[in-house]
């Protein structure tokens, strides 16, 4: 199952809607990370409201994601972390997520913005139609 | 899904199963009455057991069976396998402790998550029984 990227002018969207195996989360780990590359996305938004289960392989495979893209010079933020799964998740103990969160999507967009216009790159999420041209 | 008697035994094979394992957990759960946060507790351990299987195993089964008596709500999840087993269980208790390159947090994050937490572990298989037990409320 492929996970669908959006793009929102220089910012990237995905939202994990299904139950994901754990080749769908390194599916979805390798697409995401080489259209950051391929796009020169300022920002990635990760929503994960709908997953109702983030175990600790789920959890490592979106915190490398996130360092990845990080990595590659995008910023990140996961949206709409559950209440139960965050439970779960500092039940289980160390530190399994270390990337931005925000209770939703909307206020993702709004931290990554602020994040973009902290670098100071804030006037390349004008330039909607200046995509580097991928391949 | 679940019969009258609400228990079930899933084979785990593949990395779907893992999915249904977890999903079956969830269900069997919400049935029986527990909470949200123990539904997600609950198939959080059954996902992180059924991994270790197709990891470690590769074939196994999970048996999630409704063990309330009158006092209190019981639901009981074994997992097995019939794999090399593990070789330090105490080790692999230890929270960072991975002989796959993984986080370690497996095996120690499922033991927190549950009331009762056992494993039996030998040259011919492994199997962990888990338990999450709440009272039913007084009137």
């Amino acid at each position: 199952m492929k996970i669908p990227i959006l793009r929102l002018g220089r910012i990237l969207l995905v939202s994990i809607q299904i139950d994901l195996t754990d080749n769908d989360a390194m599916q979805f780990q390798s697409d995401l990370v080489n259209l950051v590359a391929e796009t020169e996305a300022l920002g990635v938004a990760i929503d994960i409201t709908a997953l109702d289960v983030v175990d600790s392989y789920m959890a490592r495979v979106i915190n490398d994601t996130a360092s990845m893209v990080r990595l590659l010079g995008a910023e990140v933020v996961i949206c709409g972390i559950q209440p139960f799964v965050a439970l779960t998740l500092v039940e289980m103990g160390r530190d399994l997520f270390g990337a931005d969160c925000t209770f939703n999507l909307s206020q993702g967009m709004d931290k990554l913005h602020a994040k973009i216009a902290l670098r100071a790159d804030a006037r390349y999420l004008e330039e909607d139609d200046a995509w580097p041209s991928a391949q | 899904m679940l019969g009258p008697q609400l228990s079930e035994t899933l084979p785990i094979n593949n990395a779907m199963d893992i999915v249904s394992a977890r999903r079956t957990a969830r269900s069997l759960c919400q049935q029986l009455g527990f909470s949200n946060a123990d539904q997600t507790r609950l198939a959080t351990a059954v996902s992180e057991l059924t991994r270790n299987v197709i990891q470690y195993a590769g074939h196994g089964e999970c048996l999630i069976e409704d063990c309330s008596d009158e006092l209190s709500r019981r639901i009981r999840v074994c997992v097995r396998d019939w794999g090399p087993g593990i070789a330090d269980v105490e080790q692999a208790l230890q929270d960072g402790f991975s002989t796959s390159g993984g986080l370690g947090a497996g095996l120690p994050g499922t033991r927190r998550l549950v009331d009762e937490f056992t494993i039996l572990s030998d040259h011919e298989g492994t199997r962990v029984t888990i338990v999450l037990t709440r009272p039913y409320r007084m009137r």
